[in-house]
């Protein structure tokens, strides 16, 4: 009996869009995108500000706009589903042992969304907004 | 005794003969079964009342030897697993994704199979003791710390189930470093730097990219994912203890 394994083809490009843990997963990826743009703007406001306060000031005044804080917007809610997907699965890469059981999750998680509002907080104080 | 109730079940079974196709079809059957049974059911009425040719592995039919794995709408199952209540319609049964079809549902494992014995699934005494010396000995909490690693039974769903795999066939996979993990867990066990030079390298824990696909399809309740995110965990903490503290270097 002759063998002759057949191998089916794996789509490079579409595989994410079979199943919706996969298009979980992408929308979880994607955040990276909006957030890097973040990262830039970031790096660009600091060049405007080593160039004066003057240059600084038109800049801000530059992000005002609708289209502007459509953007901003839209990269909070990527970053705060970024900041989210992966505190919920913190416990799978942080388990705690203690004795002869695990800690729940519900703590892990729980610590991570802690010192995230405490640094938020803390950024929030230092920005003058408190 | 209640009379058990029965329903027409329809089935689309992916055949492929090796001999005879160029390439695997589907084929419709429609077969009386008991509400209560499984796919795998499903399947033995087929082969022994419709059509004796259907082939597909299947041994304990109680989700413990892991023999019985196929794509059941879409979905990596154990069909021994699978009940028939909870499907409506055609039930779709195809072979394991991302193995090769030997024939009908069964694939070849040959690449899973020999992915785990890279990793060396097995104990490697910290100290070799003579049977007179007495046995390993491990407290609760020590066999804990894997014990839910310990009860994957290769069944290869995880496999399936993994994009990353289906991508990069070079990756090492979820069920292979999950067993690497658990023998490396075992306070009884000194291995760990065999297999670390298998499991943390590119085509290891790597290629893994956190999907949690292969916990969520785990019959077992193992959780891979977890598995394989606490082997990255470690995997850098040697990384720094290596680079970073003074004579560290291995």
């Amino acid at each position: 009996m002759s063998r002759k394994p057949f191998v089916r083809p794996v789509s490079k490009t579409g595989w994410w869009l079979k199943h919706p843990r996969y298009m979980r997963y992408m929308s979880r990826e994607v955040t990276c995108v909006f957030i890097g743009a973040f990262a830039l703007l970031m790096l660009c406001t600091v060049e405007r500000l080593s160039k004066g306060q003057a240059a600084y000031d038109s800049f801000i005044a530059a992000l005002q706009g609708p289209l502007s804080i459509f953007g901003m917007l839209l990269v909070l809610i990527f970053a705060l589903h970024n900041a989210t997907s992966w505190f919920n699965v913190t416990p799978k890469a942080l388990p705690v042992q203690i004795g002869e059981e695990f800690l729940a999750g519900k703590y892990i998680i729980g610590a991570h969304y802690a010192v995230w509002i405490v640094a938020s907080l803390v950024v929030l104080f230092f920005a003058g907004v408190l | 005794m209640t009379q058990l109730k029965k329903r027409m079940v329809q089935l689309e079974v992916l055949r492929y003969d090796p001999e005879k196709d160029s390439e695997p079809h589907f084929q419709k059957y429609e077969v009386e079964c008991n509400e209560e049974w499984v796919v795998l059911d499903a399947l033995n009425a087929v082969k022994e009342s419709l059509d004796p040719t259907l082939a597909y592995r299947w041994s304990c039919h109680m989700a413990v030897c892991g023999s019985c794995g196929m794509m059941i709408n879409g979905e990596p199952k154990l069909s021994c697993h699978a009940f028939l209540r909870n499907y409506d319609g055609v039930i779709r049964v195809e072979p394991l994704a991302n193995f090769p079809i030997e024939r009908d549902l069964v694939t070849v494992a040959d690449d899973f199979i020999d992915k785990l014995k890279r990793v060396k699934p097995y104990l490697i005494p910290k100290e070799k003791k003579t049977i007179a010396e007495g046995e390993y000995k491990q407290t609760p909490a020590q066999l804990m710390k894997y014990r839910q690693f310990s009860m994957c039974i290769n069944c290869m769903l995880c496999y399936a189930a993994c994009p990353e795999y289906a991508l990069q066939p070079k990756f090492l996979g979820p069920a292979a470093i999950t067993l690497a993990h658990r023998y490396n867990q075992d306070s009884r066990d000194g291995g760990r730097d065999e297999r670390q030079e298998v499991i943390a390298t590119n085509e290891g824990v790597w290629e893994c990219s956190f999907v949690g696909a292969c916990s969520e399809v785990c019959p077992k309740a193992v959780d891979p994912a977890g598995a394989l995110q606490q082997v990255k965990v470690a995997s850098t903490l040697d990384w720094f203890k290596e680079h970073l503290l003074p004579g560290g270097s291995k």
